[in-house]
């Protein structure tokens, strides 16, 4: 007999005691939890995010599509960036004003080359206000998982307030469960010495989250 | 379980040692009363927390009643999306699944995800046995695997190192294993932190394959999920050309929106946070982005067994958020290794003996490892009722009965070790039945309270070892109620 047969023999004869119940699922589980917590406009939910990032050491700047390019190109200068990973669908205006050399996301690429990369820019699927999250999915504009792991530097751009959802549930019922996802809450940190929280073990030590809104938000369009 | 752990005396010699390292109990109230606080806060946040564990517990034990059905789908749903689906009963066929898959890579070294299933079958010493070197890459598991060390808390594996004890091991070992410790290397958190991300870098970058357990799997897509903070993780499930994932069966949820519960009381449970840094799902392989294989053992090792138990099974609904250990006083006070267990603490408590049976010692221990205070129970997210089993587990022990090990039904005789507590419980149904009996006793027993010994004699010094006796008082209760209301009775 195969394992697998083992094993759901031995499961079917210790449920021998319970009770058939054919209800679906939908009924079997009360669900009387909230979809987010408490009723957020979606203005101050945007300002949730922001906060929430910043409470887990994610560096938060706010600006107008217009500011996007300068802000970008300011934070890549004084990062001292001289490469920048560019996955395949990420709007090329984004970039227009810094000069840093482009590396295109391939698959072809070793990490080793990777790792010789100083910053990766990308966008999101979805941000979680009330967790402080953001959610890459894969797409076009966020490229292969890897990019936004091996290199020190992630600047991730959120378009609010279309992307930001208050909650958890409100995120998985935008994201395609198939996609290869990655929930990004503040940079790489650590716990494990007498508890005392450290930023940056393996993954990216800084990330910078770009919140970018029609209109602009504060006077100096970087409200940091 | 892992050989790492036999011959460990059992849980009152060990926790007696524990006990009386003042430095590990330093350590260890450090920690467990930091996170205990936050862990406070993080779920104080969240006003529908009652309702989200309530869900928890439904999702779980909805779960293990059809626990048939959800296996066969999730392996449908990982087959049809390009990965590949194995069965192990026992830790043995684990490993040697493990190894195969390892040896038909070619491949000589792996890099781990901290993974309590692996170390629950002694995964990196059968892949060492056949010469496959396996790196721990959580910061807490380099620790401890650098320290030549056990791990003794599910989340925080070298809780019960302080930073001075980590320098050390990091300037001693790291060489023996790849890039040392940088020069003039200090006791500073960030220091030691990074010097962990140097030294595991070129590991992960030439790494080729990753092995993990996952926190969740999801039966209605095939998606695994993995939670995580320092980003090892990530590393891990994307950078090989091929990924094994060892899963217990009971981690399987049936539908996506489930996780909707568990990203919410995982974190907040484990680590005190809103979220967890880092989060991965993956569903089969992905093309060209992350590895081209990926693997999925199914490990049993006595969960069916567990399962079989209807009052021990809630133990399945674990998601090793380790809360529990963290409100114990007697896991605070004893540490992780007295349990002598990968699980320990109060869950340690009730699934260790589960899973591996009671026959040896420091099993038939375990489940005396507590004051039965309930502080596990209350914080526990997916409301496991931890008193609840080791009172039953404390009777299996001594009265013996039928349980299931391996797949067969067995009846457990009753442990030796409590003839003494049987005795004395048959004395005192003798007694209680006969009141005159009884009422002599208590007469003699308080008029020669001066000659009491401090301990008990014979069988009974080992139970009085570890308790203090009770003073008998000076006059029996029902000669003090006769005396004082004898007239009342009568109203």
């Amino acid at each position: 007999m195969s394992a697998r047969e083992r094993i759901l023999g031995r499961v079917r004869r210790a449920l021998a005691d319970v009770e058939p119940d054919d209800s679906p699922y939908e009924r079997a589980i009360e669900r009387s939890y909230v979809r987010a917590h408490g009723d957020l406009d979606a203005e101050r939910t945007v300002g949730l995010l922001a906060e929430n990032l910043a409470d887990y050491r994610a560096l938060v700047h706010r600006c107008t599509a217009d500011e996007l390019p300068c802000l970008i190109g300011r934070l890549l200068a004084e990062r001292g960036s001289r490469t920048v990973l560019v996955p395949p669908g990420l709007d090329a205006g984004w970039l227009a004003e810094t000069d840093v050399e482009r590396v295109p996301d391939l698959a072809a690429s070793t990490p080793d080359e990777l790792d010789r990369v100083d910053s990766v820019v990308t966008g999101c699927a979805v941000a979680v206000a009330e967790t402080g999250t953001i959610v890459l999915d894969g797409g076009p504009d966020q490229g292969r998982r890897r990019i936004t792991l091996v290199p020190d530097h992630h600047v991730c751009v959120v378009r609010v307030p279309d992307q930001v959802v208050a909650s958890v549930p409100q995120a998985l019922e935008r994201l395609t469960p198939t996609r290869p996802l990655t929930w990004i809450s503040g940079p790489s940190a650590t716990s494990d010495i007498e508890l005392d929280r450290v930023e940056g073990v393996h993954g990216p030590r800084t990330l910078e989250v770009v919140l970018v809104g029609g209109v602009s938000h504060s006077p100096g369009g970087d409200g940091r | 379980m892992s050989g790492t752990f036999v011959g460990m005396p059992a849980f009152p010699e060990a926790a007696r040692a524990a006990v009386g390292d003042q430095t590990l109990r330093g350590n260890l109230r450090h920690a467990t009363h930091t996170i205990r606080a936050k862990r406070a806060k993080a779920v104080a946040e969240v006003s529908d927390w009652d309702q989200l564990r309530e869900a928890g517990k439904r999702i779980k034990d909805h779960t293990l009643r059809h626990l048939d059905r959800y296996l066969v789908q999730l392996e449908e749903r990982v087959t049809a999306a390009g990965g590949t689906v194995h069965w192990a009963a026992d830790a043995e066929e684990a490993n040697r699944i493990v190894a195969a898959l390892v040896a038909e890579t070619g491949e000589s070294e792996v890099v781990k995800v901290k993974s309590m299933a692996t170390q629950e079958i002694g995964l990196n010493e059968a892949l060492e046995a056949e010469g496959v070197h396996a790196y721990e890459t959580d910061l807490a598991e380099l620790i401890v695997q650098l320290g030549k060390d056990r791990p003794s808390h599910i989340l925080v594996p070298a809780i019960h190192r302080n930073r001075g004890e980590i320098r050390d091991i990091f300037r001693r070992e790291m060489s023996e294993w790849g890039r040392p410790a940088p020069e003039g290397l200090t006791d500073t958190p960030a220091e030691l932190a990074e010097a962990a991300r140097v030294h595991l870098r070129e590991k992960f970058l030439r790494a080729k394959v990753g092995v993990s357990g996952a926190n969740f799997m999801i039966a209605e897509t095939g998606t695994l999920v993995v939670v995580e903070s320092e980003g090892n993780g990530r590393m891990c499930l994307t950078l090989p050309e091929t990924l094994i994932s060892v899963v217990g069966i009971e981690k399987i949820l049936p539908t996506w929106r489930d996780l909707e519960v568990f990203l919410q009381t995982l974190p907040r449970s484990s680590t005190a946070e809103r979220m967890n840094p880092y989060t991965s799902m993956w569903t089969g392989t992905t093309d060209e982005d992350g590895p081209r294989a990926f693997h999925l053992v199914l490990l049993d090792n006595g969960r069916t067994d567990t399962l079989a138990d209807e009052v021990g099974r809630q133990a399945l609904r674990c998601i090793r958020c380790s809360a529990c250990l963290n409100v114990c006083p007697v896991y605070e006070r004893a540490g992780g290794h007295a349990y002598g267990s990968v699980y320990p603490g109060p869950i340690g408590a009730i699934l260790s003996p589960q899973l591996r049976g009671t026959a040896s010692e420091i099993d038939a221990s375990l489940p005396y490892a507590s004051s039965l205070c309930g502080a596990c129970y209350e914080v526990c997210p997916v409301a496991i009722d931890i008193p609840e089993v080791l009172v039953r587990l404390r009777e299996r022990v001594v009265e013996g009965g039928p349980v299931v090990r391996d797949g067969n039904r067995v009846v457990l005789r009753p442990a030796k070790g409590h003839a003494a507590e049987r005795a004395a419980m048959r004395a005192a149904r003798w007694a209680f039945a006969r009141p005159g009996a009884l009422r002599a006793g208590q007469r003699l027993a308080s008029r020669t309270r001066g000659l009491h010994p401090r301990t008990l004699p014979g069988p009974g010094r080992a139970w009085s070892a570890t308790r203090d006796l009770p003073a008998v008082p000076a006059e029996p209760f029902r000669d003090w109620w006769q005396r004082t209301h004898g007239g009342e009775e009568a109203k």
